[in-house]
């Protein structure tokens, strides 16, 4: 060996792909246009000194630019969400436990902080006292502070005594930097237990099981769908109206629940809005539609990924990866969601252990045009 | 289910079997000595028993009365026979391919034609494998998990278990795996329970289940 030979400096594939990773995060949360095109631009020049006009794992952020000049409804701001942790007591399962542990760790690492946290419902399996507490003991670890959104399964134990004492109201609404936030209890269903003599434990047992089909069909209700006439009866129009609710706002397969009974009334009572975007849990997917004026987004799970339904995906959905069951964290993760000074929202999908999905609101304002995530090889059986 | 008579032909078969297996060898019950004026009734089961005063009228009405006591008696002691029943309410397992057309047809064999009652024989049995097979897919505790997972949790309705890809070759594994190397291998790590014997009842089922739910979906081994 001559040791006067010099040998160039090559990047490993990891490395690149991890410089390339942080770079697009660093560009996410600095959503001010010049710096982010400069990441951009900076990541793109090094992608093509690299030879990788082929690239398509890239993490390099496309197309930036929204309307210069649109008048701001808002100055811009992040905020993360969390969701889907199915938390048994320690004692039975662990690993539901650790999971949320990665999750709340991923978003307190986040610099800056996100201006909130979102937890999207579910953060217990069972409904039981134990698993509340253990949960919201967990997420009192989060910098940020954090708003809550009640899921089918912290529910129907004890009909939400629990966690309403723990977290407050199921229903409630919140302004932000000019955004106006509506939280959702979209979960209720028409009572099939009473009259089949189940007892409390045997009624979320029933409801816990997605494929179960002895359970009713979520909705809002009535009584909600009035609170919400209301609420938004003083926000006007241009202003952005953001809900989270933890089935979809819409209906996509009936028998596992990816669905909301009375989705068209809710829709129609956010209609008038020039911008709205519903954030929904429950799903544990990649999950994108558009209806109307409202864009929707699915959040991923900190516990289990679900696999798509076998009818009824929105055609503006690209699918995330298969997930591999060799991979114990494969098809999970959290997340976050820049609201651009237009009010309307890119939402980040930071799955752990692969690239993160970005699908940005020019995708859906644009009907599937422009923008366009990219597609995993291999998708959903 | 759609077909209530199909159900209860198989509610009542399933539950008779499970007495089956249950029953300690065949007991010559003691000679209950029928209290005087009256006879004993037994149940096809050979063993629930209802005394019949001799002097009850030969009626419709009473005959009928005879037989509900028996079969309350048997409810009350065997109180999990619907679970077929309950398992096809929550999991809506889909019903096996339909023979009825063969019914009337020679099969050269002994026992001649095919009659509808082996056409539902058929039916019923493959079809109790299958609904076995949701309620271990369903269950945490059937499958011996430590952890109270069970294999719905990630595949409801069995979705993306793809029963018609395999064999094919398991890059993770290093070899070719069949569908039940895949259920074992998801029994002992996500589900951390104890893997099934390749002839294990659960097994069995579990593989009936998953390929029911697929039914129609055409084969295509070594697919990824």
């Amino acid at each position: 060996m001559n040791d006067n030979v010099k040998i160039p400096h090559i990047k490993s594939v990891e490395t690149r792909h991890l410089e390339e990773r942080e770079a697009l995060f660093r560009g996410l949360h600095n959503l001010d246009r010049r710096s982010f095109l400069k990441v951009s631009t900076g990541a793109a020049a090094a992608a093509i000194a690299a030879g990788a006009a082929n690239h398509f794992h890239s993490f390099l952020p496309v197309n930036v630019a929204y309307a210069a000049g649109e008048s701001a409804a808002t100055p811009g701001f992040t905020f993360a969400y969390i969701s889907d942790s199915h938390l048994y007591v320690k004692k039975t399962n662990e690993r539901f436990v650790r999971q949320l542990l990665r999750a709340v760790d991923d978003v307190n690492r986040l610099d800056p902080q996100p201006d909130f946290v979102l937890y999207g419902g579910d953060l217990a399996q069972l409904g039981r006292k134990e698993e509340l507490d253990l949960g919201a003991q967990i997420l009192k670890s989060l910098k940020a502070p954090v708003h809550m959104m009640v899921g089918e399964h912290d529910w129907y134990f004890d009909m939400g005594h629990r966690w309403n004492e723990l977290f407050g109201a199921q229903t409630y609404s919140f302004d932000h930097k000019g955004v106006h936030f509506v939280v959702l209890m979209s979960v209720q269903e028409k009572d099939f237990w009473s009259a089949r003599g189940m007892s409390p434990a045997e009624r979320m047992h029933t409801v816990a099981g997605l494929d179960n089909a002895v359970q009713s069909a979520f909705e809002v209700g009535a009584p909600q769908r009035e609170w919400l006439k209301k609420d938004l009866e003083k926000v006007s129009t241009s202003t952005p109206v953001i809900v989270f609710s933890h089935s979809p706002l819409y209906k996509l397969y009936r028998p596992w629940n990816f669905w909301t009974d009375d989705a068209e009334d809710v829709q129609a009572l956010l209609q008038r809005f020039d911008r709205v975007t519903v954030l929904h849990g429950h799903t544990h997917q990649v999950l994108t539609n558009r209806i109307g004026n409202i864009q929707f987004h699915g959040m991923l799970s900190t516990a289990w990924p679900w696999p798509y339904a076998p009818q009824g995906l929105p055609a503006l959905t690209v699918q995330m990866n298969r997930p591999n069951p060799f991979d114990p964290n494969d098809g999970l993760g959290d997340g976050s969601v820049a609201v651009h000074p237009d009010g309307l929202v890119d939402k980040l999908y930071n799955l752990w252990n692969r690239n993160p999905m970005q699908v940005k609101a020019s995708y859906l304002s644009s009907g599937g045009k422009s923008d366009v995530p990219v597609a995993p090889t291999l998708a959903s059986y | 289910m759609n077909n209530p008579r199909f159900l209860a032909l198989i509610l009542l078969a399933s539950a008779l079997a499970a007495k089956a297996d249950s029953q300690s060898p065949p007991q010559q019950s003691p000679a209950t000595p029928a209290a005087a004026g009256s006879k004993q009734v037994k149940l096809c089961d050979n063993k629930t028993t209802v005394q019949v005063p001799n002097d009850t009228p030969k009626t419709r009405a009473e005959g009928q009365k005879i037989s509900d006591a028996l079969m309350a008696q048997w409810k009350a002691s065997n109180p999990n026979s619907s679970w077929v029943q309950g398992e096809v309410e929550a999991h809506q397992v889909v019903v096996p391919a339909d023979n009825s057309k063969l019914v009337g047809t020679g099969q050269s064999a002994t026992y001649g034609t095919v009659t509808q009652q082996d056409v539902q024989v058929w039916k019923n049995e493959t079809y109790k494998t299958a609904v076995y097979g949701s309620k271990v897919f369903h269950s945490g505790d059937e499958l011996g998990s430590e952890i109270a997972v069970s294999c719905d949790m990630c595949h409801p309705r069995a979705s993306n278990t793809h029963p018609e890809s395999y064999p094919k070759f398991q890059p993770q594994l290093g070899r070719v795996a069949l569908l039940r190397d895949m259920i074992n291998w998801c029994i002992e790590h996500p589900v951390r329970g104890k893997v099934l014997a390749p002839d294990d009842p659960k097994m069995r089922a579990l593989e009936a289940y998953i390929l029911a739910q697929r039914k129609g979906v055409p084969l295509d081994y070594g697919k990824r």
